[in-house]
Formats: structure tokens, sequence, C-alpha cells
């Protein structure tokens, strides 16, 4: 019983990253009908900056995000401009999917090129420190990646329900002929939006290399992470990946100790498959039904 | 069958049939049999996501299953003459179509992105199986296939050379067969309007499940040949994302729901593809240049050569028909 | 009236979040009639369409339609026991000729998927269909190219290649000229005739009165009245409905 509670401490820390990351990823989907197959490879590029930075300059990684994520900011926008927007036409989600993949094959190759395939880990000085709650082991940095986290996706909401740039994106998720005809720039919200997006999952990539170790490689066991949580919340809404999200975590590390860790990563996809047998369309998606 | 298209499938043969012989090098029949392979691997997911409008994504992990199946079959069974791993393709065919069917019954009640991400989904489901299922699949420590004896040195490729062939024919007829047919009609219904489709009475279920069976019957029996033909699989080589997000990009490039579209993007890329591998490397290279082709392709030739040569050809007539009138005396 | 609708809606209800769209809602559609279901905006007709077809899942209700009872509505089984319908936007595949949006309403059975895409006796049917309604000449035209009038003509046309018993009209005329209501109206008639039940959903009120009997009111998402034209035109409580707050 303890490994359980454990386990889903453990799950529940992790979970919350994962919400972050997937949180842009659901984002971009609600605004532009786009899946952005790149922010696993996106995350990956921003724990390598942060790594850079902390090697290089000794910039602890929790600081880094204060560079990392407005750098990825501009990332994302520059990608948005030059690979998405110019995608029109009936087949632009399935192309944007295919770009996509694209993109975070090519980021995937430049990292090989300059970092190596050796596995990396941002180690500052308090990595291993552990606190022992109600005797429960607490990770410092787990923690920490998820009151960050915490701190971000409260600040995306507010930022979504209470300024004029969030009521922009609701409307234009909701009705984009609608939103542009109250003058809404469609163009320039889908814009900011997909930075916005990246620089989110580039705050959690900065202080992932803390916790894992990665390699250029490692984009696909987040992306089909982030993936599986996106489609189990619902694509398009916030709140079902960041359940989605705590779901998968802690499934994931109740097998990982009650079973075998080998099976952890498959247990996201029997979960995801297991409920779209009952709900296709996610845990808040909207079921697809033109009429 | 216009006389036209009767011709062109009959040069395709013809020049398929004579390649090895008159091009004899192991290394240019190897990149044949490659060429083939995708070409094939394109043409079935052309089947499926070209004519339904849904997007598959994880075609590679049922040629990986195929693959697999093949090696775990001839880990008990001898492979006599070494023919026999060929002559058991169809079953392996259908029994990986067969075990894809409930997967695809959850998959296909989804909407197309979710699909999309659903099947991709697959492709990394298969992949942990086959690293997880030790005692079945050997891990990562992969699989050994045992080496056909009687396929001679110098033609040891030309097997399953005409093994790729045949399956390439196999999909083009069944594409072919399929636009012809009652249920090509249904899944263009289903493609422009599935909702309005079912209003209609146009059973959308049964036409998306039998598409989705004939395009893994066929990558199932690819992934096999190609175990055969490697001789070793593991799990990171069989169920491979860059093999399918290859076969994705033939088909685009060559013109999606068109017959000949997928065969010609392959004819294009393969040969790039092996150019690339040795002059780049295999790896960050490959992948720069592969990413590279791929965001060129998709953004400028979105529709694919064929279809843009269609239009080409038809504005070519429409301007010659529209200088003859004008050219009339009044 | 003593004979069995062939439709019969009995306490439907749909909610959509807060708003209760279809409440309790109950009426017959006769064998043999060209039946009107008309009402304010809002009234619920168009849920009601979606209900009984099987393009909204009811929270209750029942329907029965030829005398049997349809437990979960679905559109594929519905149409193929003949009830089928069309769409307030005028609905066919854009991509394919008239011709073979005439076709793929043909209701096959599972043993002819790997026939011929389009058949002789099929194209003669279509085109035959395609001539009643005054667009043969179209025939081979790409359906996206149509005009919307033409495309409300085709989408017509085409369910009626499946034999239906009844089909429901989502506003046929709405957005057309009104020669082309004169031909809508003059179809609806001469099929009648044929014995070819109708549910019309309809705002145009003069074809309503001339064309329809009976009349189903809704208001409010349940029914006001019911019954000949000439009773519902005077029932206070219907003009309370189009007139009043």
């Amino acid at each position: 019983m303890h490994n359980v509670v454990q386990a889903v401490i453990l799950g529940v820390l992790i979970g919350g990253v994962y919400a972050l990351m997937a949180s842009g990823l659901t984002l971009v989907f609600g605004i532009m009908r786009v899946i952005n197959v790149a922010q696993g490879a996106l995350v990956i590029l921003a724990a390598y900056l942060s790594y850079a930075l902390f090697s290089h300059l000794h910039v602890d990684p929790f600081l880094s995000v204060l560079v990392v994520t407005p750098v990825m900011f501009v990332l994302g926008v520059l990608v948005q401009l030059v690979f998405v927007r110019s995608l029109r036409g009936r087949d632009s989600e399935e192309l944007s999917l295919l770009v996509t993949w694209a993109l975070a094959l090519g980021i995937e190759g430049v990292l090989s090129l300059v970092f190596k395939t050796t596995y990396r880990a941002t180690l500052p000085s308090y990595a291993d420190k552990t606190w022992t709650v109600l005797g429960y082991q607490v990770e410092f940095v787990r923690l920490m990646a998820f009151i960050l986290s915490g701190v971000l996706l409260v600040l995306l909401s507010l930022l979504l329900t209470r300024t004029k740039f969030g009521r922009a994106v609701r409307a234009t998720v909701q009705n984009p002929t609608a939103a542009t005809l109250l003058g809404v720039d469609a163009n320039r919200v889908q814009t900011l939006s997909f930075g916005l997006g990246v620089s989110m999952a580039a705050a959690a990539g900065a202080v992932y290399g803390v916790i894992y170790p990665f390699n250029p490689g490692s984009h696909y066991d987040l992306i089909s992470r982030l993936l599986s949580i996106v489609v189990l919340g619902g694509l398009g809404s916030l709140g079902g990946a960041v359940i989605a999200a705590l779901v998968m975590g802690v499934t994931e590390a109740v097998v990982a100790v009650e079973w075998k860790p080998t099976w952890a990563s498959f247990t996201y996809f029997v979960v995801l498959i297991a409920f779209l047998i009952v709900r296709p369309q996610g845990i808040f998606g909207v079921k697809e039904r033109a009429l | 069958m216009t006389s036209a298209g009767l011709a062109r499938a009959a040069a395709f043969l013809a020049v398929g049939i004579a390649f090895p012989f008159v091009f004899p090098a192991a290394w240019l029949v190897n990149i044949g049999v490659l060429t083939l392979m995708y070409a094939a691997l394109a043409t079935s997911w052309n089947l499926f996501s070209g004519y339904t409008g849904y997007v598959t994504l994880g075609q590679v992990a049922f040629f990986g299953l195929g693959a697999y199946t093949e090696a775990i079959v001839f880990e008990h069974v001898a492979i006599g003459s070494g023919y026999n791993p060929f002559y058991v393709l169809p079953l392996i065919g259908t029994g990986v179509a067969l075990a894809s069917l409930p997967v695809a019954w959850i998959a296909l009640r989804t909407r197309a992105m979710t699909f999309a991400i659903v099947t991709l989904t697959l492709l990394f489901i298969v992949q942990q199986l086959a690293f997880n299922l030790h005692s079945v699949t050997h891990g990562s420590s992969g699989l050994m296939l045992p080496t056909p004896t009687t396929f001679g040195v110098d033609t040891y490729d030309q097997p399953f050379y005409f093994a790729m062939l045949g399956i390439l024919c196999v999909a083009l007829l069944l594409c072919f067969g399929i636009l012809r047919s009652k249920l090509g009609l249904m899944l263009l219904a289903v493609r422009e309007d599935e909702e309005k489709a079912r209003g209609l009475g146009i059973r959308v279920t049964g036409a998306k499940l039998t598409a989705w069976w004939l395009h893994v019957f066929v990558t199932a029996m690819v992934g096999a040949v190609w175990a055969y033909y490697l001789t070793f699989i593991y799990p990171e080589s069989s169920v491979d994302p860059l093999v399918m997000i290859g076969a994705v990009l033939m088909t685009f490039l060559g013109g999606r729901g068109t017959l000949w579209g997928p065969v010609i993007g392959a004819l294009v890329l393969v040969p790039a593809q092996q150019y690339m591998l040795i002059h780049l490397g295999g790896g960050e290279g490959y992948l720069i240049g592969y990413a590279a082709v791929f965001v060129v392709v998709l953004l400028l030739m979105p529709r694919g050569i064929l279809p843009s040569l269609r239009d080409v050809v038809l504005r070519t007539r429409e301007r010659r028909r529209t200088r003859r009138m004008e050219a009339r005396p009044a | 009236m003593t004979a069995t609708p062939l439709l019969e809606v009995e306490g439907l209800t749909k909610r959509f979040g807060g708003v209760t769209a279809v409440a309790g809602c109950s009426f017959g559609v006769p064998e043999g009639s060209v039946t009107a279901l008309v009402g304010p905006n809002g009234s619920g007709k168009t849920t009601a369409f979606n209900l009984i077809t099987g393009y909204a899942r009811a929270d209750s209700g029942t329907v029965r339609f030829a005398g049997a009872t349809v437990r979960r509505p679905d559109p594929v089984r519905l149409s193929r026991s003949g009830l089928t319908r069309t769409f307030q936007q005028a609905r066919i595949f854009p991509d394919l000729t008239l011709v073979e949006n005439m076709v793929a309403a043909v209701q096959l059975p599972w043993t002819a998927t790997f026939t011929r895409r389009v058949r002789r006796a099929e194209r003669e049917r279509a085109l035959q269909l395609l001539d009643e309604f005054g667009i043969a000449r179209l025939a081979e035209e790409r359906a996206g190219n149509l005009s919307y009038g033409q495309k409300k003509l085709l989408e017509f046309a085409a369910v009626l290649m499946g034999e239906p018993k009844l089909v429901l009209l989502d506003e046929p005329t709405a957005g057309v000229n009104p020669v082309l209501v004169e031909q809508i109206e003059e179809r609806i008639r001469g099929l009648n005739a044929r014995g070819l039940a109708f549910l019309v959903v309809e705002h145009n009120m003069n074809l309503v009165m001339r064309l329809c009997d009976p009349v189903v009111v809704l208001a409010q998402g349940t029914k006001l009245a019911e019954g000949h034209p000439d009773e519902v035109r005077n029932d206070a409580r219907v003009l309370d409905a189009y007139l009043g707050g």
C-alpha cells in the first residue's frame, strides 16, 4: 500500500509537468486545428538550451526558464509563420501533422549534430535532495517542477479568461468567422497562441532535463505520451488535458511499481484505447456531429 | 479500363520484370527491392487514407507485425527450399489484418484528427510490445530468420525483388478494383461528407473497415518479405516511424487518391533516400536532409506530381481551345 | 383517425446544457400525407428532425416508424428502412458528378460491394429522376459547380433513389427563388400522389397552407396544435405563439 501511495505521489508530480507540456498542444489545436507533433522535440530543445546554460554559464535550470521561455516563444512564432500559416485548403489539418513531424525530425537531427546522441542530464547541486513527508519520499526537483507547472497553468488560464487577448483566443476557438467580423485579427491570434503553446512546453522542458536524462531521440517518448494525453482529455480542452495528464502520470507510476517498469509507458496507450471505446471524444471533447 | 491505362500497366510490368536482368548488379537490385517495397507501402497507404480521407499514421505497426509474424513462424518451422516464407505471405497478411480489425473499429469511431493520433499511438504500442514480449520477440536482442540456401550468391536479391513486385501488383490491382467499384463510390462519399453518406443509407463503417482490412493485408505482407530479406529484425527497425513517414511522403509527392501517384513518389524518393544515406550517413545529416525534403514537398507541392501535371495538361488544353476559338473569323 | 400513423413521435425530449430544445414533443405523420412541422424560430423543429433521424440522441421519448419502435435511431438503419431526410443547407458530394451523387444513394446489399461503380440500370434511373427535377442536362457536371437551388434539387432527387416511404424535408424552399419553389412544390405533389409521405419543416406559410395536411405547430419545444391547416390557422394559441411576446 505504501508503495502505491508513493507511486501516486510520483505520478501526480510528473503528471503536472506533462500537463504543462500538453496544455500548449491542446490549446493550439483548439485555435487552429493543428497538431504540433514537434512539441516533444521543442521540449527537448528547451532541455538542451537549459543544459547548455547550466554547463557553460552555471545558470540554475529553474532560473533558466526566464530565458528559455521567451526564446522559445519567438521560435514558436517563427515556426507558425514559416511552416504552418502557409498551409491552406481542405487538407491543411493532415498536412500540418506531417509538416510538424518533419520539423521534429529536423530538430532531432540538428540536436544530434550539435550535442551528439549521448544522454545528458542537468544536475545542479540539489538534484538529489529528497524530503520525507509523512513517511513518503518527495524529490525536491520534482516538487519544484510540479509547482512551476501549476503556477504557469494558473497564469495561462488567467490569461485566457481575464485578458483581452484571452477573450480573442476563446472567440477564435468558438467561431473564427464571427471573431474576425468582431475585429479579432485571427492570424495574429493564431501566431501568438502557437508561440504561447510552444513556450509553455519550453518552460517544462527547461526543468525536464533535471528530472530525466535525455538525448535527441527522447522526443518520441514525449510526443507519444503527450498525444495520448490530449486525445484522452479531448482535443482542444485545457481542463481535459490537465486531468488526463494526471491520470496518465499516476497510472504509469502505479504500473511501474505494482507490475513492471517496462510496461509502464505501454499503459498510456491501453488506457487511451480503452477510454475511447466508451467515449470517442475524450473526457471533455466535443462529439463531432456535423449537422 | 482505357487502352492508355492498359498500356501504362503493361509497360510498368515489363520494365519491372526486366529490371533485375538488365541491371543485375546486387546494389541496383537492392535499390529495386527497396523501391518496390516503399511503392507497395505507399500504394497500400493510399488505398486507405487516399480514398477514405482518414489519415492513418500507424501503418508501420502492421509492417512490423508482419515482419515479426514471419520471423516467429520460421523460428520453429523449417524454410525448406527457401520459398516457404513466400508461400505463407497471404496467411500472414490475413492474420494480421484480422487482428487489426477490433482496434480499427474502435479507432474509426473517432473524428479524423483523433484517428490520426490514435493510429500513431498504435505504432508506439506495437513497438513497446516488440520490446517487452521477450519470450516471443526476444526484445531488443532481435530475432533471426534462417538464411535461404538455394537462392544463389549472384541472384540472391532476385526472389525478394519479385516478391515485392508481386505484392505491389496486388496492391495496385486492389486500388484499381476499388476505384472502379461501388466500394470506391462509397469511400469517396465518406471522404466528402461522412454524415451525409450515412443519411443516404451507405454502410459507412463497413466500407471503412473493408478498405482498412485490405490496407493492412498488403502492409503486413510487405513487412514479412522485408524481414526475410534482412534475416535479422529488431524492434526499432521493424517499427520505424521513418518508414511510415517515407511512405506517406511518397504518396503525397506522387498524388493522393491517384493510382500511380504513390509508385511515382517511390521511384523519385527511394533513390534520393539511398543517396542521402550514402553521402550524409545514417545519423543526423540524414534526418535533417529527410526533414528538408519533406517540408519542401508538403509546402510547395501539397497536391502531388500527378494531380499538378494533370492540372497543367488541362490548362494547356483550355488555353489552346480558347486560342483556337479566338482565332476563328467572326 | 383510426389508421396507425406512419411516423409517431412521443414525449421526445432533448436538452443542450441549460437549454431544453425539445420538451415532451408528440405528434404523428399519417400514412401518405404531406405533414407540415411549423413554428417560430427556436421552437425545436430542426432538433426534432435530428432526433427522429438519429443525428442527435434524445434524452427521452419514443419514435415509432412503420409500426415498429425505433430503439436507437441511426441514420443508416433508418434510411434503409425507408425514412430519409434532406438538410437545411443542401448537402451533396461536391467532387462527384450528379449521376454519381445519385447512384451513391442506391441502397445495395453487401454482395454488391465489388460490382461496377455505376451500373447501366442505375444510371438510367438516375437520369430519369434528374430529368423529373429538370437538371438532367447537368448529369456529368461536378456537383460542387451547381448553384444553390440546383444543389437543393439534386439533394431531393438523390434521397429518392433509396425508394423511401417517408422523406423529411428540412426547409426545402429556404433561400430559393419563386420559380424553384413552384417546381419543388410540384415535385412534392407528384411524388405524394404516388404514395410517398413527407414531413416538411417550412417557414413559407402560403406553401404550407396550400400543400400540407395535417399541420403540426411547435412552440418552445412542444406541440401546440395539430390538425387541418384551416383549424390551425385560426387557433388562438397558434396566433399567440407567432405574434405574441
